[in-house]
């Protein structure tokens, strides 16, 4: 589905990652794992075409990002932002409803099957009972579920999401997970910024970056070996469980 | 669609009734009968004639004119905001009432005719458009805070400029040029191109509202969600410079309609923009029009620059409603 070739990733004046050549196929649910300024972030927005890599490209079904409308690519192709500083003065039904926005077809025209769709998303991310209540005054992790939603609302292909599980309770980081899952289930393709290595185990595929240019992809269980992340995040870790329920912990 | 009609149909009934308040008020008493007689039916007596002129020639016009200024600075207003993602930007902000000000002071000083102060007026707000749009439009990257601070730091020049032709203006000249700078709508000529201007502005930006819903939670986001953002930016700012061009051009710098309208509105929980853009235009058109009114009532027969009414009414209430929000 989504396929880069020779990306090089650069920001402030620094080379992050180069020659990184990998293929996210239909109900595949990537983690990408690396330290602080890896460039994590950049790389999902190159690869949502919001920004260019610094050499590269990628396509999405067999085309180069650059040669789609950006309307049509929004139907296919949504994007969940680390960070989002705008004020928003509606309410959160409102919010979840821009969504949508790449599938209005007239601009007066309603979107029934779009409001169900909305309807649905809310109920999934426990927001339901806040629908009428002004964006605003919602808290930081009912506002990370909003923007979730909003996503799910879009309703693309492929998702790319920058730390989703950020802000949120321990029951709705296993929602969303299970949530992100599901997509993956229902044929969607995932790439996933993530810090807890624990979620992490729950995906198919890992792309470390070490923000030096180096990068290594491979199947969960495999990249998340306890020497390989040692050298990555610089500090110790202790393996608990054994088999598949083995998991890496930082020892402090 | 439906849950906006009650508030666009609430804001049209004011703007008619605020219309009828503008036809009856002035330095002539009419009655209700007179102004009906005069709209509707052709004049039978001397008495009716003279009403019938004043109506027609003087007080419609005016009344007009003034509602199309504030409402094509409040969807200037409206515009800016969103391009500059900042709630309480307001339509002078890029200079281009500066420019346009430092044009017709000019000509004033110069002593020409009013045709050529308009045009100079005209010639100084596209200048400032221009100067700004190449500064700050570079190779696709468009960045609202280095629009906002090029506008911010062209007006300030403009203000050190028209406060050199003050200081060196001859008396007689003074007042006209201060009415200028408050606002003024007694100079105020025919007001057909601003309404012009007025409606394709709205139906452009309805028919476009949802990118606007979208471009006001960040150009990111908005791109992430399939907006054409550039092409967008670019547009927004043409229609705000076009209405803010036409207003200046009719009514002189009149201030804080733009900034007020629509944060007004927002406060009240409008925030859509297929319903804030024409609720802004409504609420600002009504605003100076009866700004106007009192410019031209309380002080009869001096007429007072409706720029001040627009100030003393618009500062409290806007301080209203900033310290209800926190």
């Amino acid at each position: 589905m989504l396929r880069a070739h020779g990306l090089a990733i650069a920001a402030g004046g620094r080379t992050l990652c180069r020659e990184l050549d990998f293929a996210v196929g239909a109900g595949e649910l990537w983690a990408v794992l690396g330290c602080n300024g890896s460039g994590k972030t950049t790389l999902l927005h190159a690869l949502a075409g919001l920004a260019d890599a610094a050499s590269g490209l990628v396509e999405f079904e067999g085309r180069v990002l650059a040669d789609y409308p950006r309307r049509e690519l929004a139907r296919s192709v949504g994007m969940l932002l680390q960070r989002e500083d705008q004020e928003y003065w509606g309410t959160l039904a409102d919010y979840v409803t821009l969504g949508r926005y790449p599938h209005a077809r007239s601009p007066f025209g309603g979107d029934p099957a779009g409001d169900a769709l909305v309807a649905r998303v809310l109920a999934e991310f426990d927001l339901a009972a806040r629908a009428l209540q002004p964006y605003a005054t919602l808290s930081g992790g009912e506002r990370q579920r909003a923007r979730l939603a909003q996503l799910w609302a879009q309703a693309p292909q492929l998702l790319l999401l920058d730390e989703p599980l950020q802000h949120l309770d321990l029951r709705h980081q296993v929602q969303t997970m299970q949530l992100m899952r599901a997509a993956a289930s229902g044929g969607c393709a995932l790439v996933v910024v993530l810090h807890d290595l624990t979620y992490a185990a729950h995906c198919d595929r890992v792309l470390l970056l070490d923000g030096n240019g180096g990068h290594a992809q491979g199947a969960a269980a495999e990249m998340l070996e306890q020497k390989r992340l040692e050298r990555l995040f610089g500090c110790r870790l202790a393996v608990c469980g054994s088999g598949d329920a083995a998991h890496v912990m930082p020892v402090i | 669609m439906t849950r906006h009609l009650p508030v666009l149909a609430i804001l049209a009934v004011c703007a008619l009734a605020g219309l009828i308040v503008a036809l009856f008020a002035g330095s002539v008493p009419l009655t209700l009968r007179d102004v009906l007689d005069a709209l509707l039916s052709p004049p039978a007596s001397e008495a009716q004639k003279i009403a019938r002129d004043i109506i027609w020639e003087l007080r419609l016009p005016r009344a007009l004119a003034a509602f199309v200024c504030g409402a094509l600075l409040a969807a200037s207003g409206v515009l800016l905001q969103v391009l500059l993602r900042n709630p309480l930007a307001d339509p002078y902000v890029l200079g281009i009432s500066g420019g346009a000000a430092l044009g017709a002071l000019g000509a004033m000083l110069a002593g020409t005719a009013l045709t050529v102060m308009h045009l100079a007026a005209f010639a100084g707000a596209l200048a400032a458009i221009a100067i700004v749009f190449v500064l700050s439009f570079r190779a696709g990257d468009w960045n609202p805070h280095r629009l906002l601070l090029t506008g911010v730091v062209l007006s300030a020049g403009f203000a050190a400029l028209l406060s050199l032709i003050l200081a060196v203006a001859p008396q007689a000249q003074l007042k006209g040029m201060l009415f200028w700078l408050l606002g003024d709508l007694s100079d105020a000529g025919a007001s057909g191109g601003a309404w012009i201007v007025l409606v394709l502005l709205i139906a452009v930006f309805s028919w476009c509202a949802s990118s606007l819903d979208a471009l006001s939670l960040g150009a990111l986001k908005a791109r992430a969600l399939g907006v054409a953002v550039t092409p967008l930016q670019a547009a927004i700012y043409a229609g705000a410079a076009a209405a803010t061009v036409a207003a200046v051009m009719l009514g002189g710098s009149i201030g804080f309609v733009g900034m007020m309208a629509p944060h007004a509105l927002r406060l009240l929980g409008v925030h859509s923009h297929r319903l804030l853009l024409p609720a802004a235009a409504l609420a600002g058109g009504i605003f100076v029009l009866l700004a106007d009114v009192m410019a031209r009532t309380l002080w009869a027969p001096q007429q007072l620059p409706v720029g001040v009414f627009t100030a003393l009414v618009g500062v409290p209430v806007l301080l209203l409603l900033l310290s209800r929000k926190t």
